[in-house]
């Protein structure tokens, strides 16, 4: 079923044209109300009066996740502060979070892409779907809570964790559907096993993963254990939230509700667009968000589009499942971790050298990080008591800056490559 | 009365003591006393040597992580409950052994054991008090 089909099989000029008249608008206003975009388009040269159609948008600059930062928390609002509803932040691991603020035209527009992607991936008012994504800062909760408001599905707002409690819902309501990131997923299948819990015999039918990337062999593994199909979600708080692209049951990519959010890939050194097909990092216009709009967002996401009409009847582009990040951020348990991040809590820690190596596993379906360090002569204790309590303060420190726990591993002087490279710097043993 | 002993950090891998006592051997150090403490992922290795600074300068050359710490070696009669008698004197008085461990080779008639005490000053005093015999670094050097 298509949700709003006028939309979603919209034929491609149309589409174009629209795209256009919001890109033209948006432009203007944000040119008006925003001091930051003005300074940049008057940067480039570029007068709201040169976007004409969609295809100008060529002429305008990126936004870069920095300048997010920079101008937290309200430099980008282009709206009066009494019209905005809600506000999102980002986890804020490195250093201030990304905040999007939303009017109630930007709850709308959410609550319309959810409803898109949700009927895309099967669920109908009918279903009782139980959202394991965590409510509140996060996007995930309350964007997939909206969606199932707008197409009438009965929502159990359970919020991510408690693991025995999901599964105690998941068999106590019939839930038909679940939300959460793939590796818990696969995590609530392993408890679940141990307690011996028949999968095949609930009603669960659907996971709806995102947050984190995933791998064909990671669909598989849910399907076969929680005995239901996976389909993949993309979003961020940037843009809206869960909601910007979602995977249709042909499983050939993701679909872009691109008449609200423009993609574009281009190649992350040269700015340059790339063409259809061709791999690059995803870029993304909010063709229509009020609250915090963004002009040409680098999401340091790589994938390429695919344009050709989808089996499901859908005409609007999609994007390959993410197949990586062009800096090397992490993603741990849904978190973004930054290895800077990991520098920053080590250099400001005494007699810590600032060689560091990072390896991520998981284990029992859950990310687990190791943050290994070079023991020092200033570090170093006769008593395994000391360097223990030492070991555990460090990781104390690391939770504060990052809000994951990690383990700290000492290892002997000298022993981490000096190379800055980010393959000597991370090992990720995980398998996506 | 105290004497030195050096603690070595080591990655719980093959080969990385007889990486360390190559090291030693390379520099003509003799080892005196020496006990390993490990956990699942490291280990210290403590020493008690001949040339202490001669031994920590070439281990520091040779990028290891050492430290150096204070520790008393005690001479223990070498009979049923000589070693019981001198942990009740301390625990009597307050001191915590944090470790501790039995020399290598015996002198005349005794055990020669070192402990590690937060106080060793203070220990070390008591221990005089109560006729307990203490081995200071140059005898141990040469023992």
């Amino acid at each position: 079923m298509i949700w709003n089909k006028q939309k979603e099989s919209i034929d491609p000029k149309s589409l174009k044209k629209d795209q256009g008249k919001n890109l033209k608008k948006l432009v203007k206003k944000l040119y008006e109300t925003v001091p930051f975009y003005k300074k940049k388009l008057d940067e480039k040269g570029v007068e709201p009066g040169d976007i004409k159609s969609i295809e100008d948008i060529r002429h305008l600059p990126f936004t870069s996740k920095e300048e997010l930062r920079e101008t937290f928390p309200y430099g980008l609002l282009a709206v009066d502060k009494s019209e905005v509803r809600e506000i999102h932040t980002s986890s804020g691991t490195t250093g201030s979070p990304v905040v999007g603020a939303y009017t109630k035209k930007d709850i709308d527009i959410w609550s319309e892409v959810m409803a898109r992607a949700l009927t895309m991936a099967g669920v109908t008012s009918k279903d009782v779907l139980q959202n394991a994504y965590g409510y509140g800062l996060f996007t995930g909760g309350l964007g997939v809570h909206y969606g199932c408001l707008r197409i009438g599905s009965n929502v159990i707002p359970i919020s991510g964790g408690n693991t025995k409690r999901q599964l105690a819902t998941l068999m106590d309501f019939n839930s038909s559907v679940l939300t959460c990131t793939p590796s818990y997923a696969l995590y609530l299948a392993e408890v679940g096993r141990e307690e011996g819990i028949d999968f095949s015999s609930l009603p669960l039918r659907l996971v709806l993963a995102g947050a984190e990337p995933w791998s064909e062999a990671m669909r598989y593994e849910i399907e076969k254990q929680l005995s239901v199909k996976a389909l993949d979600i993309y979003g961020l708080t940037e843009i809206i939230g869960p909601g910007v692209a979602q995977e249709c049951k042909h499983l050939n990519g993701l679909h872009i509700f691109e008449d609200h959010f423009y993609p574009e890939i281009i190649d992350p050194d040269t700015g340059e667009v790339l063409p259809d097909g061709e791999k690059g990092e995803l870029v993304i216009t909010t063709l229509t968000k009020e609250g915090t709009p963004l002009i040409r967002y680098r999401t340091r996401d790589i994938t390429y589009l695919i344009r050709e009409k989808c089996a499901c009847g859908r005409t609007i582009v999609r994007m390959h499942r993410l197949l990586g990040r062009t800096d090397d951020m992490l993603i741990i348990r849904g978190v973004n971790v930054f290895p800077t991040q990991i520098e920053e809590v080590l250099v400001r820690m005494d007699g810590i050298e600032p060689y560091y190596q990072l390896v991520v596993d998981r284990e029992k379906q859950l990310d687990t990080l190791e943050v290994r360090i070079e023991m020092t002569e200033q570090l170093m204790s006769d008593e395994i008591k000391v360097l223990s309590k030492t070991g555990k303060l460090i990781e104390k420190e690391l939770f504060g800056a990052l809000n994951i726990h990690t383990r700290v591993k000492f290892v002997e002087p000298k022993s981490i490559p000096r190379s800055s490279g980010k393959a000597e710097r991370i090992i990720d043993k995980r398998e996506v | 009365m105290e004497i030195k002993q050096i603690s070595i950090f080591l990655e719980n891998k093959k080969g990385r003591l007889a990486a360390i006592t190559n090291v030693l051997a390379d520099n003509n150090i003799n080892i005196r006393a020496l006990s390993l403490a490990d956990t699942k992922e490291f280990g210290v290795l403590r020493i008690v040597v001949n040339e202490h600074t001669k031994c920590l300068n070439a281990l520091k050359i040779n990028g290891y992580a050492a430290q150096e710490t204070y520790v008393i070696a005690v001479e223990v009669p070498d009979s049923p409950g000589g070693l019981c008698g001198i942990l009740k004197l301390l625990e009597d008085n307050d001191h915590n052994v944090e470790y501790m461990y039995a020399m290598v080779e015996k002198n005349r008639n005794n055990a020669v054991v070192i402990f590690k005490i937060g106080d060793f000053k203070k220990a070390i005093e008591l221990l005089k008090s109560n006729n307990v015999s203490i081995v200071n670094a140059s005898v141990l050097k040469n023992l």
